[in-house]
């Protein structure tokens, strides 16, 4: 058993396996202690971006520092003209007729970019002469715009602020606050959903969440799936027939298919986690109990079974210590492939809007259906709504699978290649 | 002496003494004082295991295969038989027969003269006090999970000898294994994979004297065990066989061996018996052609080895 252990823990398929799967499980088990927000509480409206969000109000109130930075103004330009803006100015430069030769949008030639356009700007002459590209009103009132908002980024600000109730007081544009002086800051390095949630703490929950329903629904198609296949190997005859007879139904009417009946029907009110968990264990225990069958059927004709069978033993007793230790680490690999589809079906499912119901916890599949049905994938083009989602699911499924691989090649050094 | 007060404490132990058969329990009583003369004419003595007719058919799809086709047998109390035949004629299938690990496809077994019945698990329980086996494959007749120890109490608890205290167990067990010279101090709480072929068939036989049964099915019990471990095993096969009076079946492709320890012997050829009777008639006087080719195939030390018989 020791021995065993060793050796498993020595296949660096396993370990790596078993790494990734540890640090995933550690991160939801430990997470929750340092971020005790709700993971279901919405924090605004709709997706917002990933990064660090400040309160004005408190920034305005926290501390003030000044510092010197030469590039300051040269940031503040480069984030004042975006690059779509920057196109517009070199679309109308080429049309104009200007030297555009080493000049793009990156940021590294903005001061060329900036010093040719001032030398051919001219409203009057825009106006008058009809530019191709540049010839409709709008158009022409764009670039306007355009000239007007690069004039007054270029000159340095002023502006007031009126602290309290007391007078206004000049921000200049060397004032500094510090972020975790602000009184009121959240950071989101995963942003927010639809919802307005923030996306990591969700993530996190619905992992959680996912690994249960995982871990029930590979449990009770494991133990099922080993009944079965235990019965229908070891006894043989009639009982091998029927039961048979019944998985044979099982794998010829699809089981995704199944999934989506029994769910439609139980209604979504009454599908909760561990509902939705037994459903995905009730219909996946098939091919579990297939192969313990075969293993049960190359196992029971073996010296050791006939002689417990002449030792008396009842059926019970010969399958489970005759039988059952034999084919122990196949039905642990066979468990955490089971745990795997499991989290997998469960994903697939919730996409199709068959998950659980949604007011209680989130699980991976619902994130992703909710990212489909308020438009992450295609209008908001907010991928961190479900690429971490995605993410998530690979490296469980990877992990998972990879313990399976490892496990294998320990178990059966033949495959070894 | 030891034998005895262990068969005593056997029979006074439990209830099950009285699922045992009167044939047993004189057994049981007599101890060891059954002694089989190697001249001793058996057709004279009772029937423990009868055949009529017995047939097994394996079929897989279209594919009837005849294992064993209609052999009929009577082995006699005491009687060690061996049964002769190369790999393949269906020694094995009708030895799983025999021990109702199998059911026959056709044909009636007689158990003591009656037909043997082992429609219920409690039947076959009861049947499988009066016959047990060793098998060919040391390596493979133990659990790799259950230590030693759980071997030989399974079959103390088999007689019966469940509400023995742990020392009466412990002797008993210490008996079996010095019968085998084994030293059952050195194997406790040890795991079958420790032990070498050969100490895990001597075992099989350990196991053989406590249960005491009234036929003993030994299938290939040396082919497996180098030829030094071999004699030692047949030796104490035929002293357990003397010392309980057992009736031995011996299941063979040996037939050198067969000769050297036999009463009986049945030569069978492609599921069928072709020659029977008493080992000298039967070895030294070969009717059948396949007898005589197995005699001849049997490598000898002082002559050219003859394989023209070889097909």
């Amino acid at each position: 058993m020791k021995n065993t252990l060793k050796n498993v823990f020595h296949s660096p398929r396993f370990l790596v396996g078993f790494i990734i799967f540890m640090v995933i499980l550690l991160t939801v088990l430990i997470y929750p202690y340092f971020v005790t927000r709700d993971p279901l509480l919405s924090l605004g409206k709709g997706f917002l971006a990933p990064g660090t969000y400040l309160s004005v109000y408190d920034a305005n109130n926290a501390p003030t520092y000044r510092m010197e930075l030469p590039e300051a103004a040269i940031n503040r330009l480069e984030s004042a003209i975006p690059t779509e803006d920057r196109q517009v100015m070199l679309d109308f430069l080429k049309v104009k007729g200007a030297d555009v030769s080493g000049v793009s949008t990156a940021n590294d030639s903005l001061d060329d970019l900036l010093a040719l356009w001032k030398a051919n700007y001219d409203e009057a002459d825009v106006k008058a002469s009809k530019y191709q590209g540049f010839s409709t009103q709008a158009q022409r009132n764009k670039l306007r715009r355009l000239n007007t908002s690069i004039l007054a980024s270029e000159q340095a600000s002023a502006m007031s602020l009126s602290k309290g109730e007391g007078d206004a007081v000049a921000v200049s544009d060397t004032d500094y606050i510090k972020v975790n002086e602000v009184a009121n800051a959240v950071s989101l390095p995963l942003g927010t959903d639809n919802f307005g949630r923030d996306t990591l703490t969700e993530l996190v929950k619905a992992t959680g969440v996912s690994l249960i329903i995982g871990l029930i629904a590979g449990t009770v198609a494991t133990l099922l799936g080993l009944v079965v296949g235990l019965l229908a190997g070891y006894v043989g005859g009639i009982v091998d027939d029927i039961l048979m007879f019944i998985a044979n139904l099982f794998t010829v009417i699809p089981g995704f298919v199944l999934l989506i009946l029994i769910y439609y029907s139980v209604g979504q009110a009454a599908r909760g986690i561990t509902t939705c968990a037994l459903v995905i264990g009730f219909t996946s225990w098939v091919w579990t109990a297939r192969s313990v069958r075969s293993q049960v059927i190359s196992l029971r004709n073996r010296d050791h079974v006939n002689l417990s069978k002449l030792s008396g033993h009842s059926l019970f007793r010969i399958v489970l210590t005759d039988i059952l230790p034999y084919i122990a680490s196949y039905v642990v690999m066979a468990f955490i492939l089971q745990v795997s589809s499991g989290i997998l079906a469960e994903a697939q499912l919730s996409l199709l809007g068959l998950g659980p119901k949604t007011t209680d916890v989130p699980t991976l599949g619902l994130m992703m259906n909710w990212a489909k049905l308020f438009g992450a994938y295609t209008s908001s083009n907010a991928w961190w709504a479900y690429f971490p989602v995605i993410g998530v699911i690979a490296l469980i499924s990877f992990s998972l699978n990879l313990m399976n691989t490892g496990l294998d090649q320990v178990f059966n050094p033949a495959l070894r290649d | 002496m030891k034998t005895e007060l262990n068969n005593e404490a056997a029979v006074k132990a439990g209830p099950n003494t009285e699922g045992m058969n009167q044939e047993q329990l004189r057994q049981l009583e007599e101890g060891v004082s059954l002694k089989i003369d190697r001249n001793k004419d058996f057709s004279n003595a009772p029937s423990v295991l009868r055949g009529e007719g017995v047939t097994r058919i394996f079929t897989t799809g279209k594919t009837r295969t005849v294992a064993v086709d209609h052999v009929n047998f009577n082995f006699h109390k005491g009687e060690l038989i061996s049964i002769v035949g190369e790999s393949g004629s269906g020694k094995t299938t009708l030895s799983k027969m025999l021990l109702g690990l199998l059911e026959p496809s056709d044909g009636t077994i007689y158990f003591n003269d009656q037909v043997r019945d082992i429609s219920t698990g409690a039947k076959k329980r009861a049947y499988w006090k009066g016959i047990q086996a060793i098998f060919q494959d040391p390596f493979s007749s133990y659990n790799i999970f259950h230590k030693i120890d759980s071997v030989l109490e399974d079959c103390i608890n088999l007689r019966g000898g469940k509400n023995l205290s742990k020392q009466e167990k412990y002797d008993m067990m210490t008996e079996a294994c010095s019968f085998v010279n084994l030293k059952f101090a050195e194997l406790t709480n040890k795991y079958p994979f420790e032990l070498s072929g050969g100490q895990m068939q001597r075992l099989m036989i350990a196991r053989i004297f406590l249960l005491k049964p009234e036929i003993l099915l030994a299938d290939e019990p040396t082919s497996m065990i180098d030829a030094c471990s071999r004699a030692t095993i047949l030796d104490m096969l035929l002293k357990l066989r003397d010392e309980t009076g057992m009736t031995v079946i011996f299941i063979t492709h040996d037939i050198g061996l067969a000769y050297y320890i036999s009463d009986a012997v049945y030569i069978m050829e492609h599921g069928k018996f072709v020659e029977q009777g008493p080992a000298e008639k039967v070895i030294l006087e070969p009717q059948a052609p396949y007898t005589k080719r197995l005699i001849s195939d049997v490598p000898k030390i002082h002559e050219p080895w003859d394989l023209s018989t070889v097909g």
